[in-house]
C-alpha cells in the first residue's frame, strides 16, 4: 500500500495504523498519530483502516516555546 | 490568589525549551531559574523524541504543550488532541497564528478552537492579542487563563503596549493572566509583573543569551521582584515633586 508518512511517500504492507507503525519500526515508540488530519487515539489505531493515498502523521515530543 | 486551573505556581516564570545550545544548558536554565512550567511541542518523529521526553520529565515541572505553527483551528485542535494523549495533560498553550511575519494570533480562529477544546475538557492557555473583546470571548468559551502577547514572538521588544496590558489586567481581575512572548530583558518581566500579571512566558531571550542559565535566573529574579511590588501596592504616580524629608522642624537659617 502506498501512503504518505510524515510528508514522505512510503510503500508498506499494512492494513491499520498499528500495522503501519510496526512496519515503520515505531511499534514500541511513544508517539501520537493522526490520519488525514484527524487525531487517531492510541486505542483506536488497531481498528483504524488504511487506504491508498492516506496521509499519516506520527509525532513525538520536541522542544517548544 | 489567582491560580492556573486549580494549580498554584511556586514561581511565576514559564520557560520555553527551544533554541538552547544543548540539552545540558536547557536543564541548567531550568535549575537556576526554578521555572515552574516548561512549554513543549509535538513534531514529526525523527528519533530524538524519547530522549527529549526523558529530559522534560527530569525537570519535574508542569508541562504545557503548545500548538505552535498551526494556522487553522482544525490543525490546532488536532495537535491539541495529540498533545493531550502524548504528554498526558489537559493543559494546552493554544496558538493559532494569523500571519507569518508577526506570528500574531488569528483571533477568530483562536476563539473557534478554544470553544471546541474547552468543550472537550481541555484547560486552554490561549496565546492572544491584548484586545479586551477577544479576551471576553475566550473567557465566555471557558478560559480561566489568558496569555496576551507582550510583543511579537522572538522579537525581544518587551511590552509594546503597556496601556492595553494594564487595562486588560483591570478588566478581568479574577482571571489568571500571563504575558507571553516578546520579552527581551528581565526588566520587561518585572514590568509585566508590576502590572499585576500572574506569570510571564518566554523562550528566546533566555535560550539565545550568551549564558542562558544566568539569563533565566535574571528573569526569575525580576519576575519575583515585580510580583512582590504588585502585591505590596505601588505608590501613586504624580507629576510634581513631594519632599520625602519632613519640612516641619527644619531650622530657619
Amino acid at each position: 500500500m502506498k501512503i504518505e508518512v510524515n510528508g514522505e511517500a512510503k510503500e508498506i504492507i499494512a492494513t491499520t495504523v498499528t500495522e503501519a507503525l510496526e512496519a515503520l519500526g515505531w511499534g514500541e515508540a511513544r508517539v501520537a498519530t493522526a490520519l488525514n488530519g484527524t487525531f487517531v487515539p492510541k486505542g483506536a489505531r488497531s481498528t483504524t483502516a488504511l487506504t491508498d493515498g492516506d496521509k499519516l502523521e506520527v509525532l513525538t515530543a520536541m522542544q517548544g516555546g | 490568589m489567582r491560580d492556573f486551573y486549580g494549580v498554584t505556581l511556586d514561581n511565576p516564570l514559564m520557560l520555553g525549551t527551544a533554541q538552547y545550545p544543548s540539552p545540558a544548558v536547557l536543564e541548567d536554565a531550568f535549575h537556576r531559574s526554578k521555572a515552574s512550567v516548561a512549554t513543549v511541542s509535538l513534531r514529526r518523529e525523527g528519533g530524538e523524541g524519547q530522549a527529549f521526553r526523558d529530559l522534560i520529565d527530569r525537570l519535574g515541572v508542569h508541562i504545557l504543550p503548545n500548538t505552535a505553527g498551526c494556522y487553522s483551528a482544525r490543525e490546532a485542535i488536532t495537535t491539541a488532541q495529540m498533545a493531550r494523549e502524548y504528554f498526558e495533560t489537559n493543559w494546552i498553550k493554544l496558538e493559532v497564528i494569523g500571519h507569518g511575519d508577526t506570528l500574531q494570533p488569528d483571533p477568530f480562529a483562536l476563539v473557534d478552537a478554544t470553544e471546541a477544546l474547552c468543550a472537550d475538557g481541555f484547560k486552554v492557555f490561549p496565546y492572544c492579542t491584548d484586545d479586551q473583546i477577544i479576551a471576553e470571548r475566550l473567557i465566555d468559551a471557558g478560559c480561566k487563563v489568558l496569555m496576551p502577547w507582550g510583543a511579537p514572538i522572538g522579537s525581544g521588544i518587551g511590552l509594546a503596549n503597556p496601556y492595553a496590558l494594564r487595562t486588560m489586567r483591570a478588566a478581568f481581575p479574577d482571571v489568571a493572566m500571563v504575558v507571553d512572548a516578546g520579552l527581551g530583558l528581565p526588566s520587561h518581566a518585572a514590568e509585566a509583573m508590576e502590572l499585576g500579571y500572574d506569570a510571564i512566558l518566554l523562550n528566546t531571550a533566555v535560550a539565545q543569551a550568551d549564558d542562558p542559565a544566568a539569563m533565566a535566573e535574571g528573569f526569575a529574579l525580576a519576575a519575583r521582584a515585580g510580583q512582590l511590588a504588585a502585591n505590596a501596592g505601588p505608590m501613586p504616580v504624580r507629576d510634581m515633586a513631594a519632599p520625602s524629608t519632613p519640612v516641619i522642624g527644619k531650622a530657619w537659617l
